[in-house]
């Protein structure tokens, strides 16, 4: 994952409240296998007048040329609605590494920091400034200082983020390499865990004219006491 | 202090927590499909890592497969080969795979409950929002992302802040007619779409006690659409006896100990929780949403809000829809109705459909699509006699899968038109690009088929 620290940049300011994400990447875009290329349809239904993108929407942000920078500012409860992380990697692919607004939606929280996409939660007050400032205008976000600034005016808010998210996010760790160093407690876990109905609850196998042939590896072992685990 | 259903789920799966950041959750289940899970399998093969266990995860292909001539190769290419790449990883991997053709095969939120795959106590995800729906079992269930996906693939676990608690106490008998997506409706009209972010809820109260589990199923499913984790209700004696003899449920001796375990899941009466909000049951009408999220909806014989402040959000969401501010819904005209989606696609709901329109006619200029959530609940249908029902009056009982809900595949509803349906999203284009739609009961959609216009389906009940 590509780390963050700081970034100054102009932004892209989208006053739209309850911007899911069917309209961040609408789902007849999610038909690839990878991860890239995403963001050619970013907010595609909002960007172009036709179904083949060969007409783009004059009045729509990312069409004005007067806007650019790696900075989307948006109303509030970005993100809501499906888990798609093709919603991040949208944005992140279009060039956006900083998502500001008053509110986020959980799931695209996750997703966005896992791609390297910082969200910026700021109160209200603060994001209706961001709106009324002129396009040239440009804002510094300090992942480290934890703060996003107006940098004509020095006008500053802080954020917040959780000491392990900044951690990775500065370093450019990522989960699934933590998760890898933690197999010894997750095993140790699973054996003072152990469920009699785990065991007796695995997936049925058929074999390829759809006959019952058995559980997936299913381990005869009702030998352990049961007890409960709650 | 007594503990939460929640607590006493999210503890026993708890294998580290990290100072001043999530805890590493151990997963039982993992529920994947064709959609969300290939950049996942490949950024395992990039680490060079394997399924770490590979029992616990169970696939299917639903949100991008037809629902027309399944037995016929998908016809339009990158569909096919998303479907494809599920198949080939599924093998690569050693993962059970209920695929296109196979008897199991449906809607990945229908399938888990319905073989049993889906039981109390446990923790379960799908790169999928609405995974949700599995709480309705007391289990912790919600949606990743892909790199999650790929965390559980890797670990069996994801890492995860505890949410904070909500719960919903719903008492009070329901009026005729009024269904459990009519709860979930109201709730979400009342709370907003993001009123409770960052919240696990859990439902509770004497009117959840008394629905069957899957009418509990579609309350639990739209728990996202507030903005919530995850939404759960307290297992019962309703939810033993829907769980005893499926296929993936335990069996003899194991069955007693599992039910002696799960009946230890519920809050304890001192239970502390974060929020509390009461509904009362009895007040809820047929809902609708008239906007373009979940949260704006209204009883079907209500007005849409008129909007004094000239909320631009809102401005913006009722010129979409083609409707006025401040005018009645009840009588508007309707080209399409869906009935289907992981919200009310299973055997109850078109039971309910089947018993409504029998004798009746669709309207001629509607549209009726019916598709069934799994193989299972289409064989069911048919075997029921549903099936003939449906023909008799004009309706295109499909094949299972999630069609129009999202429209990835074919099943769109064209620009313009506006669709009552029974699935969960009304956002801009969700049906479609341009499409208009219009949540609702299944007997709401139902009784739109009919007469051609939003009607309030009590008027036609015998
Ligand atoms: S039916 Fe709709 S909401 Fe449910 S899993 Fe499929 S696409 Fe998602």
């Amino acid at each position: 994952m590509q780390a963050f620290t700081i970034l100054q940049s102009r932004f892209v300011p989208l006053s739209i409240e309850n911007i899911d994400t069917d309209q961040i990447i609408p789902a007849r875009f999610l038909k690839a296998t990878t991860r890239e290329g995403f963001g050619e349809n970013l907010f595609r239904d909002w960007r172009y007048l036709d179904d083949d993108a060969a007409k783009p929407r004059p009045d729509f942000v990312l069409n004005q040329p007067q806007y650019s920078g790696q900075i989307l500012v948006a109303g509030k409860n970005f993100g809501c609605g499906s888990s798609r992380e093709h919603a991040a990697w949208s944005l992140a692919d279009y060039g956006f590494r900083v998502v500001v607004s008053s509110f986020f939606a959980d799931i695209f929280t996750n997703n966005a920091l896992n791609n390297g996409v910082l969200p910026v939660t700021v109160p209200d007050g603060f994001l209706q400034k961001l709106f009324s400032l002129d396009s040239e205008a440009t804002l510094t976000a300090d992942l480290n200082l934890q703060t996003i600034s107006i940098d004509a005016t020095g006008e500053a808010v802080s954020f917040e983020i959780n000491s392990y998210k900044k951690t990775c996010l500065l370093n450019g760790y990522d989960d699934i390499s933590f998760l890898l160093s933690c197999k010894d407690d997750i095993e140790a876990f699973e054996k003072k865990s152990f469920r009699v109905i785990e065991q007796n609850s695995r997936p049925l196998e058929f074999d390829s004219e759809y006959n019952l042939i058995g559980n997936h590896q299913h381990k005869k072992n009702n030998s352990k006491k049961f007890t409960s685990i709650y | 202090m007594g503990k939460s259903l929640f607590d006493k789920v999210w503890d026993a799966h708890v294998v580290k927590t990290i100072e001043d950041g999530p805890s590493v959750l151990y997963i039982d289940r993992h529920l994947i499909h064709e959609v969300t899970s290939p950049q996942a399998f490949d950024g395992l093969k990039k680490r060079g890592a394997g399924v770490f266990r590979p029992a616990q995860t169970i696939a299917t292909a639903d949100h991008n497969v037809p629902t027309m001539d399944q037995h016929l190769p998908i016809k339009e290419a990158l569909s096919r080969l998303q479907v494809e790449a599920l198949v080939n990883n599924c093998a690569a991997h050693g993962i059970t795979l209920y695929g296109l053709g196979h008897p199991y095969q449906g809607i990945v939120h229908v399938i888990g409950p319905e073989l049993g795959i889906t039981q109390p106590g446990m923790t379960i995800v799908c790169g999928d929002s609405h995974t949700s729906t599995h709480g309705a079992f007391g289990t912790i269930a919600f949606g990743i992302g892909t790199s999650e996906v790929e965390m559980v693939f890797a670990s069996q676990c994801v890492l995860q802040s505890k949410p904070r608690l909500m719960r919903i106490n719903i008492e009070g008998a329901l009026q005729p007619g009024v269904l459990s997506k009519d709860i979930i409706l109201y709730i979400i009209a009342r709370l907003s779409a993001s009123g409770a972010t960052g919240y696990f809820i859990e439902y509770a109260g004497s009117t959840i006690k008394g629905l069957s589990m899957e009418a509990r199923m579609t309350i639990c499913n739209m728990s996202i659409e507030m903005g919530a984790r995850g939404g759960m209700i307290a297992p019962d004696d309703v939810t033993f006896a829907y769980l005893k003899g499926r296929p993936c449920t335990p069996a003899g001796a194991a069955w007693d100990e599992a039910v002696e375990e799960w009946r230890q899941l519920y809050s304890d009466a001192d239970a502390v929780f974060d929020k509390e909000v009461d509904i009362d049951a009895s007040v809820i009408t047929p809902m609708i949403t008239y906007g373009t999220n979940p949260g704006m909806g209204m009883g079907i014989n209500e007005h849409i809000p008129a909007n004094g402040a000239g909320d631009a959000n809102f401005t913006k969401a009722i010129q979409y829809m083609g409707l006025t501010a401040g005018a009645a819904i009840r009588g508007h005209k309707v080209d399409y109705v869906f009935i289907g989606s992981c919200t009310n696609s299973r055997i109850e709901d078109l039971r309910l459909v089947a018993d409504f329109v029998k004798g009746r006619q669709k309207a001629a200029h509607v549209e009726v699509w019916i598709v069934p959530g799994s193989k299972q609940v289409e064989q069911q249908a048919i075997a029921e006699g549903i099936d003939k029902i449906f023909t008799a009056a004009g309706f295109h009982l499909r094949q299972p899968g999630c069609s129009a809900c999202l429209g990835m595949n074919e099943d769109k509803i064209p620009a313009g038109k506006y669709c009552v349906s029974t699935s969960n999203r009304n956002f801009e284009g969700r049906q479609g690009a341009g499409a208009r739609t219009l949540l609702a009961s299944p007997l709401t959609a139902a009784a739109a088929a009919i007469t051609g216009y939003l009607t309030d389906a009590r008027e036609l009940l015998n």
